[in-house]
């Protein structure tokens, strides 16, 4: 009895990864790819993906929920990496380059997200979108009408024909997957990023080590209870914003590491539906609203982007229709965060009922005596 | 300058007003090192501001701060808030736990005062990137524990707790801080289970040999007089009693606590109702109400009386109506006129003709930014169908407006609301004024038995005779039955027929409200849990 129930608990706990796992286990027969061709897309999504999604581990830790303040850590990379593009700075030094301009820009959009967290505490989620609309809105006046007049843009390759603003698309074929190439290993003929990954364990390494500190310490108090915490002397405020900030600014490197493997910006896209694949890919891999590790990362993006991956191929080969592979994707992205919102919500009042079962249990077993 | 023959801690002359409502008045309490002093007193007696004012707690400074002087060894001080409280060695455990819930005992104990190890990073971008020194936190935490004298497990989550572990855990906190000298204790045994609370007396024992200084507040009169030096009794914000407690004794401190000085206040047309049907007839009730749970309560109200629900804060007055009500969680059997009332479902209350005046006033009981004659009515208008005008048969209904002012104007008359008129919005007005709202509101609903909870909280005196007046009113017109419940003694006793008081969630006792103050305190404290 007591064994099933463990059985029961671990399935209802782990419901969504344990979805995708069957999802991507009919898929992939379907789909027709060979296995040599999988790996090699998904490890290559993985190098893309994981330095940003990590990024979403510090708010969630503070508290401050699935955070769609990195999105404007990868708008700060954006303009980071068109900066490096018109002074055709490419290569490793390009990608250096625009990390380092990145993070000023970072940190300055962090603390005003931050800031204004700190007036909407306990509805950060949705908060942080709109701010991130918001800050599309500023993003797309810099970038097209600022840039060239008053930002000095020179290369005719990223700047309008009309003299000011950038182009639509701003290739980075010159510095296309060099972090990813750099001591890259052929292991039966799936390329394996290793330079990626090592900054990847790097930035693995420094989350587990930043939990042991004061500071990671005082951010998992605050984002368990902060009236507590500040009854205990931490400043919660400035604790918040700093784990904003640092998620921007991560972000922000997540995204120039992004951008280098896809070899291009789309000017205008890129950032907009990032924030939403990253906490989607997140959620698949099992975290929940107020609970992610480093092993959800990994297992999300595993997931996530072997749908991405076999679902638009088994979709067409299903209906004969490609479309409907696209389709289901997005539709998918937006289910999972739907589902995991809900589920988080269940698992609250569940946790409510409880006690009042406990008093009638208590009640029942007094009678009893 | 600290004088070595000063006492720890003097209290000279401490008197606070909230806003002109005088709570203390001339408190001078004296407490020496390693010395265990037990303060009772009924709710409203002016216990809790009195340590909130000794604790620094930002209320008493955004309430105009207090009069009179607190000596540590001889020394005035003055605490802006805990944590200059906290450094002068005052450490103090609230009712309601302070504790991070994913957190070890552990990691609670040393909240925001871990040992921490310098490294590399932290050289560069300050302290906050110190490594936490786990080694030395244990070591800190056992050495807590072991001072404490009650084992808990410094590993375990705190959210996995018992709930009396908890209460150690933040007994335990307050032990680790080396400066510690006097600990308050705000009713900690409330929590524990009785073997527990048998291991925190000899815990506060032990620390007191150890030359800490304990205030312990408790309802549980028998482990005052167990553990404590010396005994202070608090009534209406004054010390009626401060003796040895070796000298005194479980009734004689019941009967300071609840003694009036004018002992008239038992009405005189107390009404016997044992041979009126019973209306309502309440079998195992428990309501998951926090802070008030209720326990397996068993009650019948009989037709036409006023019945009295008293008792101490916390020990579930408040959770019997809220449950019946469908506010809370509740399970048991409730029959109201032969039919059992559903449970967990407010309309059904309702429609069954019970009313309940919530004790949450600006919460449940008001539509704060809508007008008078809109909460009047609201409430008549969703459940009952009044105030309607119909037409097509029904299909469309539209607020009868005229009706409705006519109603609000003839209960702003009859309660005395203090107000512009009618369109004024129900937050403009004064508490007393709102609570005649919600009462307006409920008998608007015109219903056969009413709930009215803590009708008085929070008013001035004048207003209060006013809504008591109105309440017997509405009983001896309409026939009403009436269930008040209310955490002052004398209006109870004022007003109702009977009177039961409940006590650890369960009814200690139901007596005729002319018998003795004195017995209702014995009930009050009889059962606390």
């Amino acid at each position: 009895m007591k064994k099933d129930n463990k059985i029961f608990t671990f399935l209802r706990d782990n419901s969504v990864p344990i979805m995708f796992v069957i999802i991507c286990a009919v898929c992939i027969p379907v789909s027709g790819f060979s296995y040599g061709y999988l790996l090699n897309e998904i490890v290559t999504r993985m190098g893309r993906n994981i330095f940003l999604i990590l990024a979403l581990l510090i708010p969630i830790m503070s508290g401050m929920g699935l955070n769609f303040g990195m999105t404007l850590g990868a708008m700060a990379g954006e303009i980071a990496l068109i900066l490096v593009s018109d002074w055709q700075i490419w290569g490793i030094p390009g990608v250096v380059l625009a990390m380092i301009l990145s993070i000023p820009i970072s940190i300055l959009l962090g603390a005003f997200c931050g800031k204004i967290l700190n007036m909407a505490k306990g509805r950060e989620m949705i908060t942080s979108y709109i701010i991130s609309f918001f800050m599309n809105g500023i993003y797309q006046l810099v970038v097209l009408y600022m840039m060239g007049s008053i930002i000095p843009i020179k290369h005719f390759s990223v700047k309008l024909p009309r003299g000011y603003g950038i182009r639509n698309t701003v290739s980075l074929l010159n510095m296309r997957q060099c972090l990813d190439n750099l001591l890259a290993v052929r292991v039966d003929g799936v390329k394996i990023p290793v330079l990626t990954f090592l900054i990847i364990g790097v930035l693995c390494v420094f989350i587990v080590w930043f939990r042991k500190t004061k500071l990671g310490q005082d951010m998992r108090a605050v984002g368990q209870d902060m009236n507590v915490a500040r009854d205990a002397g931490i400043n919660v405020e400035r604790t918040r914003i700093i784990s904003i900030v640092m998620s921007t600014v991560l972000a922000g490197f997540g995204m120039v590491i992004y951008l280098q493997n896809m070899g291009n910006i789309a000017t205008y896209s890129s950032h907009s539906q990032i924030g939403m694949f990253c906490i989607a890919a997140l959620l698949v891999g099992g975290a929940s609203v107020d609970k992610a590790s480093i092993g959800n990362v990994f297992l999300g993006v595993i997931l996530f982007h072997t749908m991405f991956i076999v679902a638009p191929k088994a979709g067409a080969q299903i209906t004969g229709d490609s479309m409907i592979g696209e389709y289901f994707r997005v539709f998918v992205s937006y289910a999972v965060i739907t589902v995991a919102l809900i589920m988080y919500e269940t698992k609250k009042r569940k946790h409510k009922s409880a006690a009042a079962q406990q008093l009638q249990a208590a009640q029942n077993e007094e009678a009893a005596k | 300058m600290a004088n070595a023959n000063a006492p720890l801690l003097e209290m000279r002359n401490i008197k606070k007003d909230f806003f002109g409502n005088q709570v203390l008045s001339d408190i001078n309490i004296t407490l020496a090192e390693g010395e265990v002093l037990g303060l009772c007193g009924e709710n409203g007696a002016g216990k809790s501001t009195l340590m909130k004012i000794l604790f620094g707690m930002d209320v008493i400074r955004e309430t105009g701060g207090y009069e009179g002087d607190i000596l540590i060894n001889g020394e005035k001080v003055t605490f802006n808030t805990p944590f200059d409280a906290l450094a002068a060695g005052i450490g103090m455990v609230h009712q309601e736990f302070s504790l991070i819930p994913g957190f070890t005992a552990t990691e609670n104990i040393l909240l925001n005062r871990e040992p921490k190890k310098r490294n590399i990073v932290s050289e560069v971008f300050g302290d906050r990137l110190d490594t936490l020194n786990y080694n030395e936190m244990t070591g800190r935490a056992e050495a807590a524990i072991e001072k404490m004298g009650f084992h808990i497990d410094k590993d375990m989550v705190i959210s996995d707790m018992p709930v009396g572990h908890k209460q150690f855990t933040e007994i335990a906190r307050e032990l680790s801080k080396d400066q510690l000298k006097l600990l308050i204790l705000d009713e900690p045994t409330a929590v524990l289970t009785e073997k527990e609370a048998e291991a925190l007396l000899a815990s506060i024992r032990s620390m007191s040999e150890k030359g800490i200084a304990v205030i312990f507040i408790t309802h549980r009169l028998h482990e005052i007089l167990s553990v404590c030096d010396k005994v202070v009794v608090m009534r209406d914000g004054l010390v009626v009693a401060d003796v040895p407690a070796a000298s005194t004794s479980v009734s004689e401190i019941s009967k300071w606590m609840v003694g009036r000085s004018v002992a008239t206040a038992a009405k005189a047309d107390i009404r016997d109702h044992s041979d009126a049907k019973t209306i309502m007839s309440i079998k195992r009730l428990w309501v998951d109400m926090p802070g008030e749970t209720v326990r397996d309560v068993s009650l019948d109200v009989k037709e036409g009386e006023i019945l009295g629900i008293g008792g101490l804060a916390g020990q579930g007055k408040l959770g019997i109506p809220n449950g019946i009500m469908g506010l809370y969680e509740a399970g048991g059997t409730v029959e109201f006129d032969g039919k059992t009332i559903p449970l967990n479902s407010p309309r059904k209350c309702l429609d069954s003709s019970l009313a309940f005046v919530s004790e949450d006033r600006r919460g449940v009981g008001l539509l704060l930014d809508e007008s008078l004659e809109w909460n009047v009515a609201f409430p008549a208008m969703q459940v009952q169908n009044k105030f309607l005008k119909n037409y097509l048969g029904g299909l469309i209904k539209w607020r009868d407006e005229k009706a409705i002012r006519e109603v609000t104007e003839r209960y702003i008359d009859e309660l005395q609301i203090k107000c512009t008129g009618s369109k004024q919005k129900a937050k403009e007005l004064s508490g007393g004024n709102q609570q005649k709202v919600c009462l307006a509101k409920a008998f608007a609903l015109e219903p056969k038995f009413l709930f009215v909870s803590e009708p008085t909280r929070g008013i001035d005196v004048g207003a209060k005779a006013l809504v008591l007046e109105a309440l017997r009113q509405f009983n001896r017109e309409s026939g009403v039955t009436v269930v008040m419940i209310s955490s002052e003694l004398e209006e109870l006793r004022s007003i109702c027929d009977r009177i039961a008081i409940v006590s650890g969630g369960k009814i200690a006792g139901i007596l005729p409200a002319s018998d003795p103050s004195e017995d209702f305190g014995m009930l009050m404290v009889s059962m606390v849990k």
